[in-house]
């Protein structure tokens, strides 16, 4: 366990040493939320409680989605990528002839870099969000710390989605279809574009029920007090039952994939 | 007869590979890397396993570390089934694959060494004292709050090695040590490894592009050529077989017309340095002595036969 959390330490302060494209990265997410913060005051104006939010709640959900863009990788990538090329390379042969748990390593690795990237990533646009809006974030310090535990089941969630993409390197020689199409479901379905409550009937029902609900969806209806007592376990274990379901598919994958393991090169 | 560590016995791995044939057909196709090979190794030897480039000795060191499943045959290292075991193996073995790096990329030298001592749940005081002592003989000192993306070749290359020794391995893989690094690098890999094997016993089986690291390591040399074995024995052997011919680069004073010594024949000249060839199974010494003497020498170096050569007159010779 010890090595596991030192390799999310390691995950963490490797994306430390990134000041600069920290930097750029709050610099984006800052901009990229004042533009959806117009968009969604044009909207709500028009109809005003759609999804069943206010324009308070609105605006708080956009900001939460920059606040978790980079940690919970609404984009897809990050160590997906590393992944892929790990194994088109044949480094992959590294990772597999010591003696740890493929899986675990890049799960620590990647909430390390979760850690740090909302922390580092997350916070600031927030915090200007705030500023420049009327957000509807609570007083609690208890709702926080749901919140929290909720962002940290939807990295969870992130993690396993991206290594069946990165595992996908296996057996495509090519993996950029796959990580296109990956981040395409992922910005859609997290909500990031817009709340999953906000599509009616059959469509809006299944959005809400698939895998990428759990980055976004879930923590920020958490963070806005949508959820309380059973509904708030219940969205809880909704992210935890994914967590496990995609992380148990991951490990049968794996499995797989490594029995018929295909080290390429030298 | 001393214990075995290594044992193959017509080990073999055959890729399966898809290749395109037209629009939409592909047609499936076999490649044999490694194709019956056998051998043993014995407890605290020192074995160089060489070949020219896809002889498959990267393949048979994978399977050798159970990252490959064998096609065929039975392979056992240290009593242990690489595939089935090889987390248990992992515990005894170490490996370094010259192209790859073990080492956290983005973080310090240090780092790495932390995340190895947990990994193989090393205890403190037998980590101090490995990671002290590589950390003297490979030269690692200034490195250590070094990230390892800035290390140089030969630098990585040495924190390498010493990541893969920190838990006592009794047998270690290398995987092409020495390509690509720089003379000095190169002999201090060398030494290194010549005194790991010596003073704790440690097996040791490389491979290599590079007939020098043979020459200075290892007794025994097998060469793999086409996924089999073509030559197990000691280096000389290898050489009065293939009558290969090991090179003087000599640089005179001045322009010279070819020279003629005993035991050599000049086989090249440009401007004031020539090429002479020699026996290599012979003693490069006399030939020195006779040129000191009669002309006026200002620098020379002795050069290993390429491997590909010795495996061509190899064949020649069969
Ligand atoms: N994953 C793989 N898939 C298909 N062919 C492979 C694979 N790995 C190695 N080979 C082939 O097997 C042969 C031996 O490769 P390798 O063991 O890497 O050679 P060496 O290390 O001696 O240069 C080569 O022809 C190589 O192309
Ligand atoms: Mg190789």
């Amino acid at each position: 366990m010890r090595l596991y959390a030192l390799v999310a330490a390691g995950g963490f302060r490797r994306y430390a040493t990134y000041r600069i494209a920290t930097a750029a990265g709050v610099f984006t997410n800052t901009v990229f939320g004042f533009i959806l913060a117009y968009t969604f005051i044009a909207l709500w104006d028009e109809r005003p409680g759609l999804g069943g939010y206010d324009q308070s709640q609105a605006l708080t959900f956009v900001w939460t989605g920059q606040c978790l863009i980079a940690a919970a990788a609404l984009f897809g990538g990050g160590f997906s990528d590393e992944l892929q090329s790990r194994i088109s390379t044949g480094d992959i042969a590294i990772d597999l002839y010591r003696p740890v748990d493929l899986q675990l390593w890049y799960l620590a690795q990647d909430l390390g870099r979760a850690a740090l990237q909302l922390i580092g990533r997350g916070a600031v646009p927030l915090a200007a969000g705030a500023l420049a809006f009327d957000l509807a974030l609570p007083a609690s310090p208890l709702r926080w710390l749901v919140f929290l535990l909720s962002v940290a089941l939807g990295c969870v969630v992130s993690f396993a989605l991206r290594y069946l993409v990165g595992l996908s390197a296996f057996w495509l020689l090519d993996a950029t279809g796959v990580n296109m199409f990956s981040t395409m479901l992922s910005m859609f379905f997290s909500g990031m574009l817009l709340p999953l409550t906000v599509f009616p009937g059959t469509f809006g029902e299944i959005a809400q029920r698939l895998p990428w609900s759990a980055l976004l969806q879930v923590p920020a209806d958490v963070l806005l007090g949508r959820h309380e007592g059973v509904g708030l376990l219940a969205a809880l274990g909704f992210q935890a039952a994914w967590a496990l379901v995609l992380l148990a598919l991951g490990r049968a994958v794996q499995a797989v994939a490594t029995r018929r393991v295909v080290v390429q090169g030298g | 007869m001393e214990e075995a560590v290594i044992e193959l016995d017509e080990l073999r791995k055959t890729f399966v590979v898809r290749r395109r044939a037209g629009r939409l057909k592909r047609t499936r196709h076999e490649v044999h890397a490694v194709e019956s090979i056998s051998f043993t190794v014995p407890r605290g030897e020192m074995v160089g396993y060489i070949g020219p480039n896809g002889a498959g000795k990267s393949t048979t060191i994978k399977m050798l570390t159970g990252i490959l499943t064998p096609s065929g045959g039975r392979v056992r290292v240290a009593g242990l089934d690489p595939s089935r075991e090889r987390t248990a193996l992992a515990q005894r073995i170490g490996v370094v694959f010259g192209q790859r790096t073990t080492l956290w990329w983005d973080l310090p030298l240090r780092d790495s060494y932390q995340l190895m001592r947990r990994m193989y749940r090393i205890e403190e005081p037998r980590f101090r004292k490995n990671l002290d002592r590589c950390v003297d003989l490979l030269d690692l000192g200034a490195l250590l709050d070094v990230p390892v993306r800035q290390l140089s070749l030969g630098q990585r290359m040495r924190g390498d090695i010493a990541a893969a020794l920190l838990h006592d391995p009794e047998v270690l893989y290398l995987d092409e040590p020495t390509i690509g690094l720089d003379v000095i690098s190169k002999a201090k890999v060398r030494e290194f490894l010549h005194d790991l094997n010596a003073e704790r016993g440690t097996t040791v089986l490389l491979t290599t592009h590079d007939l020098t690291d043979i020459e200075q390591l290892c007794k025994r040399v097998m060469v793999i050529d086409h996924g089999r074995l073509v030559y197990d024995g000691d280096l000389g052997g290898l050489h009065a077989i293939g009558e290969s011919e090991r090179t003087l680069v000599v640089d005179f004073e001045r322009e010279l017309p070819p020279v003629s010594v005993d035991g050599a024949r000049t086989v090249r000249t440009e401007g004031p340095r020539q090429w002479l060839a020699f026996p290599a199974g012979a003693s490069a010494a006399p030939v020195v002595t006779a040129l000191a003497e009669r002309y006026p020498l200002v620098d020379l170096s002795v050069r290993e036969p390429d491997i590909e050569d010795v495996i061509a007159r190899m064949y020649a010779g069969a």
